[in-house]
């Protein structure tokens, strides 16, 4: 972990970084093609996705894949492949979500633990390593047992929360040890004694200059969100049906058809691969191009 | 040495009463209690009456601070309280299934540590050339992949080539190790991809790393084998970050392994875990997280210990 240095050809908030990102790195440029054709499956899949994605047509079930039908049906007739456009809004979702609520929030606690300092730093370090104390998926688990069901505009609320809040504590952490350095900046002792709140200068003074780690762990726990959503969906404590879910078009039932339907474990978990693939690739060369020294 | 080791496990204390006292709190907030999930399940009416002398039997009608004093007197004693759910002690939920999940684990990351080594420092020493290429998609790939999915399609293989599926109850070890060993080899390769791909690429960028040092130039120059140049002077180097890796990545092993007892029919403390997590048998919760952060914590312990044992320059005064 190295301060955050932005090379000069580096700087994200130029237009033509894309382009430069693009020449450097071939391998995160296949990756944002992915993504962003991921994302536009998402958003117009009604224009995209051959049928209906919850209606349910006992005239067509376990359907091997045809013209119709190229990735088959289920055991209720459902078209696997439109179910598998849908999924992508749900995956997408819920892995930009709740990735972005936990290393932003992740963040700030970092920077705020390297700007406070002393006591403060010690208080929150130490809570933080309580929470590093739980693997993942536990502490995620324990979460959606104490949510329960909520929704917001059609969103699982409780799901986000279980993914981000173990982000929390890992990112604020990364973040911490590229903000202490920082700290110790000029500027921002300048700052301090212009007479800045402690808020202006976490947010507006020390938050920039932490956006090339930050940005790095945005896509790689976008990966990992998109992995968790579809481990909670598999165990039925995630997304549930009829809504369209890669993970959850994997459990229950589907088990049963191994033999007579392969397709439908093969596809919706071909999905949730190529997408986490996508987005490590894309966070990879991300992270060589920002930053080369970073470890995560 | 001693004094480093006995402050170490010392600071485990205040870290691991943090987990008890933040998991207590949050499942003390739940609304829906185990006793409404046990008696409503079936969408009968039942009184509130009835409830109440449920939770006044499991004891979750006395005052929060004395439940949580309660659990850690039981902690201390490992009298962890009976299963909201079944009435079985929890000591004795855990111990008859814990014995398949460490030995899933274990074999995973022995076969995956075995694997990684090798295919890292290939990937490394024929760095940009084909191998590399192969072996980088590969552990990429191992990323990606998620852990119940591919033991799915080892399953779907094993059904179409041998018509096998996983047994309802598998063989106990001391029955018959080798049947038991090629029953769970499959749970632990399902889930030792990724450990295999983490470690391999881990391997791979420090012996890179190393490669570059002073020391492997002056090893060279002084006519060394290029064989012992990398042996003797760059893998013992190189294998220190990996020794944290393998540490680290295993308390990922065993959330893969929630998922994938699942898929496998394996009962084992993942599908336990699942199992309270769904009933919301607080009691078993609080017991299994309490036991997978004291594993984590541990591991944790172990890497930074062994760190010094492996490189006298990180020696802890």
């Amino acid at each position: 972990m190295s301060i955050a240095t932005a090379s000069n050809t580096a700087d994200p908030r130029r237009p033509v970084a894309i382009i430069a990102f693009c020449r450097a790195q071939p391998l995160g440029a296949a990756g944002l093609i992915v993504i962003l054709a991921m994302g536009l499956a998402a958003i117009f899949a009604e224009a995209i996705a051959p049928y209906e994605p919850e209606v349910i047509n006992f005239g067509a079930m376990l359907m091997a894949p045809s013209l119709e039908h190229p990735f088959g049906t289920d055991a209720f007739g459902r078209d696997i492949l439109t179910r598998i456009i849908y999924g992508a809004r749900t995956a997408l979702t819920i892995g930009f979500l709740s990735s972005f609520i936990g290393c932003t929030l992740g963040g700030l606690l970092g920077i705020a633990s390297a700007y406070f300092g002393g006591r403060a730093d010690l208080v929150i370090q130490r809570f933080v390593d309580v929470m590093l104390s739980f693997p993942i998926i536990i502490l995620a688990l324990v979460v959606v047992a104490v949510l329960g069901k909520t929704e917001l505009l059609g969103i699982d609320l409780n799901l986000v929360l279980a993914i981000a809040i173990p982000i929390i504590p890992r990112s604020s952490r990364v973040v911490r040890s590229a903000a202490l350095s920082v700290r110790a900046m000029p500027y921002i002792d300048a700052a301090r004694a212009g007479g800045y709140s402690a808020w202006h200068i976490i947010t507006r003074h020390m938050a920039p200059n932490v956006l090339a780690p930050y940005l790095i762990l945005l896509t790689a726990y976008i990966a990992q969100a998109i992995l968790l959503e579809a481990s909670l969906s598999f165990l039925g404590l995630g997304v549930s049906e009829p809504k369209p879910a890669w993970g959850l078009m994997l459990a229950g039932d589907s088990s049963n058809f191994y033999q007579e339907a392969p397709w439908m474990i093969l596809f919706p978990g071909l999905a949730i691969s190529l997408s986490v693939f996508a987005f490590n690739l894309f966070g990879d060369s991300l992270r060589d191009w920002l930053d080369p020294k970073f470890r995560l | 040495m001693l004094r480093y080791l006995s402050r170490r496990v010392a600071l485990m204390v205040p870290t691991l009463f943090g987990v008890a006292l933040l998991t207590f709190i949050m499942l003390r907030v739940v609304p829906g209690d185990v006793v409404e999930v046990k008696l409503r399940a079936d969408g009968g009416h039942v009184t509130e009456e009835i409830l109440q002398r449920e939770r006044t039997r499991l004891g979750l009608d006395k005052p929060l601070p004395t439940q949580f004093v309660d659990w850690m007197a039981g902690l201390v004693t490992l009298d962890l309280g009976n299963s909201m759910w079944t009435g079985r002690p929890v000591v004795e939920e855990i111990g008859v299934r814990i014995g398949l999940t460490v030995q899933v684990a274990f074999m995973a990351a022995v076969i995956s540590v075995l694997i990684a080594i090798p295919l890292g420092t290939i990937s490394a020493l024929f760095r940009d050339t084909w191998v590399d290429y192969v072996v980088r998609v590969f552990t990429i790939a191992g990323l990606a992949v998620p852990s119940f999915w591919l033991g799915m399609i080892i399953i779907l293989m094993l059904l179409t080539v041998f018509n096998w599926s996983p047994p309802v109850t598998y063989t106990p070890f001391l029955e018959s190790p080798l049947q038991n060993m090629s029953q769970l080899i499959w749970p632990a390769l399902a889930v030792g991809y990724r450990y295999a791909a983490v470690v391999a690429r881990m391997v791979r960028s420090s012996i890179i790393e190393v490669m570059r040092e002073d020391y492997i130039r002056t090893a060279r120059a002084k006519g060394v084998f290029e064989r012992m140049v990398v042996g003797r002077h760059a893998m013992r180097n190189a294998l220190l970050p990996a020794v944290t890796i393998i540490g680290l990545e295993f308390a990922f092993l065993i959330g893969g392994l929630v998922v994938t007892e699942q898929v496998f029919n394996l009962n084992g403390i993942g599908r336990l875990f699942v199992e309270a997590i769904s009933r919301n048998d607080f009691i078993l919760i609080q017991a299994l997280v309490m036991l997978l952060a004291a594993v984590f914590v541990t591991m944790n312990l172990l890497v930074d210990l062994l760190y010094g044992v492996l490189d006298p320059r990180v020696r802890h005064a």
